[in-house]
């Protein structure tokens, strides 16, 4: 009974964040394009469908990820956890946050791979690029940016170093990447970027920076608390793109050893390094 | 009997497998690190069947709705050729869809407790209240100009790098002269901003445009609009940081 009414209140809430978008969608089909979509039916299913999926989805979140994460994320950063013998003034190593970020690049990781937003880019992408990008080729590398991204964004509170700094070293090393990558995939990589931060990943996230942020002695939660979702959207970008240029300097290493090589990938490198000439 | 139960299968065993890595290190980190037993099991197994569910139901809305709607919007948006329907409907999606989203409230409000305590606006609930509100509205207005520029770019062919590195380019030097306590907040507009159903649409109305128009690819031209959406709120609000 009481798991109906969690869905059903979060069905009107699900709802309410989508009218505006239904309205504008909706609004300019009439108004402006003033023709019908084709299979008006069809998309009117697949709307619902969204919308019980993901009022759902959240529910379970609600039930089953959000309070054990939060709770560990908590449990992980407390003083007693972390240095059982000392006094509640000492201040501890670096060091001595291992697990944190363990469990900071393990959390990362996983919610990436479960986020509904990356899911269907990696779809779209995998469908764009006949199949040269694979959707979950192009997920497990940006998971892996968010592991990293999120456990260096745990040791930043931890050691108190500058946000922007971490920040900004990691635009340099895109914009170095950027230069060096192939054309089709830099659009891609970007967008991977911003993807990676929603519906999973940001209230575990962001539970474990303010667990981190409120135990350690100087830090303030308000100002410290912030940022890991920023290293959660540039590191991916970092990861997607040196996943495509190692891929590349594969196959290249491979044809200069004149081994047997899958066409497809060969027709689609030569085609960058024709782009690249041009 | 037995087929429709296999397709079922099939179609939860994918968002089971999606799920896994997270069950995976929830149970290592409860059983093996903390070393405790899982409290109220019951409802975390409720729970994550709730999940795979809705998981699998939102895929399958997906590929029906969401994804043919903005592949059809583009279309007809290419085919009707005026530019400033289409921008005006960029817009619009950009600013409707981030207005109302939760969790930019939520990062707004704290956003306005940080500059009370920091003394940069007047400790009251008045000023708070319309600081959050001052910075809501321009993290929406951003996303309207990113989504704007992005489609723009899809039109004309611009190669994205250029926008991008030019706008990471921008927002290192707005990060020197900003205050300080703006910062966080800023880099982490760009990432609240991209909820579950604007990705999808998004993508596909990008991919859609770049697909109608003559001599757009859509792997190079269509993608590019998401990142677009996360950069501009950066730049934006450490621009609302540094004029408040």
């Amino acid at each position: 009974m009481e798991l109906l009414v969690h869905i059903l209140t979060t069905a009107a809430a699900t709802l309410l964040d989508v009218a505006p978008i239904a309205a504008i969608l909706f609004g300019f089909q009439f108004l402006v394009i003033r023709k019908r979509p084709p299979d008006m039916g069809k998309i009117a299913i697949g709307f619902a469908y969204v919308l019980a999926g993901l009022t759902l989805f959240l529910v379970g979140l609600e039930m089953a990820l959000f309070p054990i994460g939060e709770t560990m994320a908590r449990q992980l950063t407390a003083p007693e956890f972390i240095h059982a013998t000392a006094g509640p003034s000492y201040k501890g190593q670096w060091q001595e946050y291992y697990w944190v970020y363990a469990f900071a690049a393990a959390i990362g990781f996983a919610t990436t791979i479960a986020e509904p937003s990356l899911i269907a880019v990696g779809i779209k992408a995998e469908k764009v690029s006949g199949g040269a990008v694979s959707a979950r080729g192009l997920r497990i590398a940006v998971a892996v940016g968010v592991a990293v991204g999120v456990a260096l964004g745990a040791y930043r509170i931890v050691s108190g170093t500058s946000l922007a700094l971490y920040i900004m070293a990691g635009y340099v090393i895109v914009i170095a990447q950027t230069f060096r990558a192939s054309k089709t995939i830099i659009p891609l990589a970007y967008d991977s970027g911003g993807v990676t931060t929603s519906t999973v990943t940001v209230p575990v996230v962001t539970a474990l920076g303010l667990g981190l942020a409120s135990t350690i002695p100087g830090r303030s939660p308000l100002l410290d608390g912030f940022g890991l979702i920023a290293f959660a959207s540039v590191f991916p970008i970092i990861a997607v793109l040196g996943f495509a240029t190692l891929s590349d300097w594969w196959i290249q290493y491979r044809m200069i050893k004149k081994e047997p090589v899958d066409e497809d990938i060969v027709d689609h490198n030569l085609d960058i390094r024709e782009e690249r000439k041009r | 009997m037995m087929t429709s139960l296999r397709h079922l299968v099939l179609f939860f065993s994918g968002s089971l497998r999606d799920l896994m890595p997270v069950i995976l290190v929830i149970a290592f980190f409860q059983l093996f690190v903390l070393r405790q037993p899982f409290p109220n099991l019951a409802e975390v197994l409720t729970g994550l069947v709730l999940v795979v569910i809705g998981l699998s139901f939102f895929i399958r809305g997906l590929n029906l709705g969401l994804f043919p709607l903005g592949e059809a919007m583009a279309e007809a948006f290419a085919r009707k050729g005026s530019l400033t329907a289409l921008l005006g409907f960029s817009f619009c999606l950009g600013f409707g869809t981030t207005v109302a989203e939760p969790a930019l409230i939520a990062v707004v409000a704290e956003a306005a407790q940080v500059a009370g305590s920091a003394g940069h606006i007047d400790d009251t609930p008045e000023a708070l209240k319309s600081y959050a509100f001052n910075l809501r509205m321009t993290v929406a207005l951003s996303v309207g100009v990113a989504l704007v520029l992005g489609v723009f770019r899809i039109l004309k062919g611009w190669p994205i790098h250029y926008l991008i590195v030019g706008g990471y380019g921008l927002v290192v030097v707005l990060t020197t002269v900003a205050p300080p306590e703006i910062v966080g907040i800023a880099y982490d507009s760009g990432g609240v901003t991209t909820s579950t159903i604007t990705v999808p649409l998004v993508t596909a109305l990008g991919v859609g445009l770049a697909s109608t128009i003559r001599g757009r690819n859509p792997m190079v031209d269509g993608f590019g609009l998401i990142a677009f959406a996360s950069l501009m709120p950066m730049i934006f609000v450490l621009v609302f940081g540094m004029v408040v």
